[in-house]
């Protein structure tokens, strides 16, 4: 291209009037179709997120290097809330150990019964929702104070447990004052509300193709056959999200253990949250909450992630190797 | 071949009262045991001989100074206070994420979705600190004010609901009321919002049962018996009584469910929809 020419170009390009001039602001911003009102609607949300959510955990992490009793200004301390929480914290270990064991045993025993109960309550006979009712009901009053009061009185020495025992001739335990089976009790109670999970796996049996099980019926598939080599690979990412959805609530657990238990007997039901709440609000020590908190979204996410990762190789979904719509 | 089908139609009639018998089994026994004398408990037997309706009456009255009419209106005005707020701020903000075009919209989107996961008691003690310092300790603020910023207990999951359901919503219609020269608020009061009434029934039901059993929130913040709700009051309930009179505590945990069993019966519809959000694609 010669000198001329380009002159030519840009003189032409002068003579034309040029358009209603734009900053540079609003040219970019016209990139989006509404970029300011889209940031009025969002503006409740961010702000809430800002100040409940980014600030507070800014915060925690602050609170968590130091001694802070919420009476004085915080202390820095460095690590030592951490290194104390490590070496010689019994009572972390113990409620740390009482949380895993708890998540490990309620989540898988929820999701089978949430699983199984789901396979019976699919078919649509006469009466099924009045059966889907009776099932949910007790998972609708799930955290509440009131089950956990009932809970108490069911599972109390002379309690409707020990007396349906009875009946059998067995002689029942003082179940949540033996530090041996009071895990048990709030297992039991967490697996009788497995409601939620049950309507989520509810819907996905339902999303499932009948196809798939004529077909199999046709080869001579038996029924156990189709559930493992049908309903679990079909259901497996409705089975994912459960599981993740109630490991991380199950970590939380907090009110049930608070009411029937109170932590004890021996700290056999000491919930990592109650040990949070205890060392947070019965002795206001701050930091050293704020440590155990940061350490418990640590655990969580890597459960999550292990979770995630583990899922590569037993969740399947249906779209494998097509491409992404 | 119609026989074998009608014996495995029973079976499975049979199959299922019987499940639905053990896992109502307990709710049962409440049933009963609210009318049931201290003596009568350990007893066998599912009702008593002679119902002790003063249970409710008995236990109703219970707690020195202030009945449960007091922290039932506690209670209420708690919620209703909450739900409001998370009904408007939770549908502008799906609003946004569904329908408008704005910078930096997936990233906002992803941290939502992030945020659902997060447990809250990491937050607990810096919020804490932080409502304290304020003087918003033993109010209702540390409950309204975050569901006003479409936060708190459930926020994050009820603007993903929300904007589920708003994807869902032909975009034709706002295209059309934007031709004939709609606002993008009007087309969020008149159009969008109307449409979604169905998920807000949703949001408003799973909101007011989080926020009924929130045991951990309400300990935390409010500290004076008079503003206690009927939670706090059943904890107080237990502890102050050195033998506790079960049948009345029994009898008072009973009431304290009748909300959230009523709204389940009544919109049983909204409830499957609630929890199988976000689970299952279709």
């Amino acid at each position: 291209m010669n000198r001329s020419s380009s002159t030519v170009i840009s003189s032409a390009a002068k003579a034309i009037p040029a358009p209603k001039k734009k900053s540079i602001l609003s040219r970019f911003l016209s990139r989006w179709e509404s970029p300011v009102a889209g940031y009025l609607f969002l503006a409740p949300w961010l702000i809430g997120l800002f100040l409940l959510t980014f600030w507070p955990m800014l915060q925690s992490l602050y609170f968590s290097f130091t001694k802070y009793s919420l009476l004085e200004q915080p202390e820095w301390t460095g690590l030592g809330n951490y290194e104390r929480i490590f070496t010689s914290d019994a009572v972390f270990v113990q409620s740390l150990k009482v949380t895993f064991l708890f998540v490990l045993f309620s989540v898988p025993l929820k999701l089978i019964a949430a699983l199984l109960i789901a396979m019976l309550l699919k078919q649509n006979i006469r009466g099924m929702s009045f059966y889907r009712t009776m099932v949910y009901l007790p998972s609708l009053i799930g955290t509440s104070i009131a089950v956990s009061i009932l809970w108490r009185n069911i599972f109390d020495s002379d309690g409707l447990f020990n007396q349906l025992l009875a009946l059998f001739g067995i002689k029942g335990v003082s179940w949540i004052t033996n530090p041996h089976t009071a895990l048990g009790t709030l297992i039991l109670l967490v697996v009788w509300q497995f409601g939620s999970s049950m309507v989520i796996f509810l819907a996905g049996l339902k999303q499932i193709s009948t196809e798939l099980y004529e077909a199999s019926s046709v080869d001579g598939a038996t029924r156990l056959r189709q559930f493992f080599s049908i309903t679990i690979p079909m259901l497996s990412p409705v089975i994912l999200f459960n599981l993740v959805l109630q490991t991380i609530g199950s970590f939380q657990m907090f009110t049930q253990a608070f009411i029937i238990t109170e932590g004890g007997p021996i700290n056999s039901t000491y919930m990592y949250a109650l040990y949070l709440y205890d060392r947070a609000f019965g002795r206001l020590q701050m930091g050293y909450a704020s440590a155990l908190a940061w350490i418990m979204l640590v655990i969580i996410a890597v459960c999550t992630a292990l979770i995630f990762m583990s899922s590569k190789y037993w969740v399947f979904y249906e779209n494998d190797g097509r491409k992404k719509g | 071949m119609m026989r074998s089908s009608t014996r495995s139609m029973l079976q499975k009639n049979v199959l299922l009262s019987l499940l639905s018998l053990v896992m109502m089994y307990p709710v049962f026994w409440w049933i009963g045991a609210s009318l049931k004398t201290n003596e009568e408990m350990s007893r066998p037997g599912l009702f008593p001989e002679h119902p002790m309706w003063s249970n409710f009456s008995d236990g109703w009255t219970a707690i020195p100074e202030f009945t449960f009419t007091h922290f039932y209106l506690n209670t209420f005005q708690l919620i209703i206070g909450v739900l409001l707020t998370t009904i408007v701020a939770c549908s502008l903000t799906a609003f946004a994420f569904a329908r408008l075009d704005f910078p930096l919209r997936g990233l906002w989107f992803s941290i939502l979705l992030l945020t659902l996961m997060l447990p809250s008691q990491v937050t607990l003690v810096p919020q804490y600190v932080m409502f304290n310092g304020w003087g918003w300790v033993d109010t209702l603020l540390p409950f309204i004010v975050p569901h006003t910023l479409a936060g708190g207990i459930g926020g994050s999951f009820f603007v993903y609901l929300l904007v589920q359901f708003i994807r869902g919503i032909p975009k034709e219609l706002d295209e059309s009321a934007k031709m004939d020269g709609c606002s993008w608020f009007g087309i969020y009061w008149r159009i969008v919002l109307p449409l979604t009434k169905p998920a807000l029934v949703t949001v408003a039901i799973y909101c007011f049962l989080w926020n009924w059993d929130d045991f951990l929130g309400h300990l935390i913040y409010i500290n004076s018996v008079d503003k206690y709700t009927v939670g706090l009051a059943l904890r107080m309930f237990v502890d102050s009584q050195s033998s506790v009179p079960w049948g009345q505590l029994l009898a008072m945990s009973l009431v304290s469910i009748v909300p959230s069993v009523l709204i389940f019966f009544l919109a049983q519809r909204h409830f499957v929809e609630g929890i199988t959000a976000g689970s299952v694609k279709g």
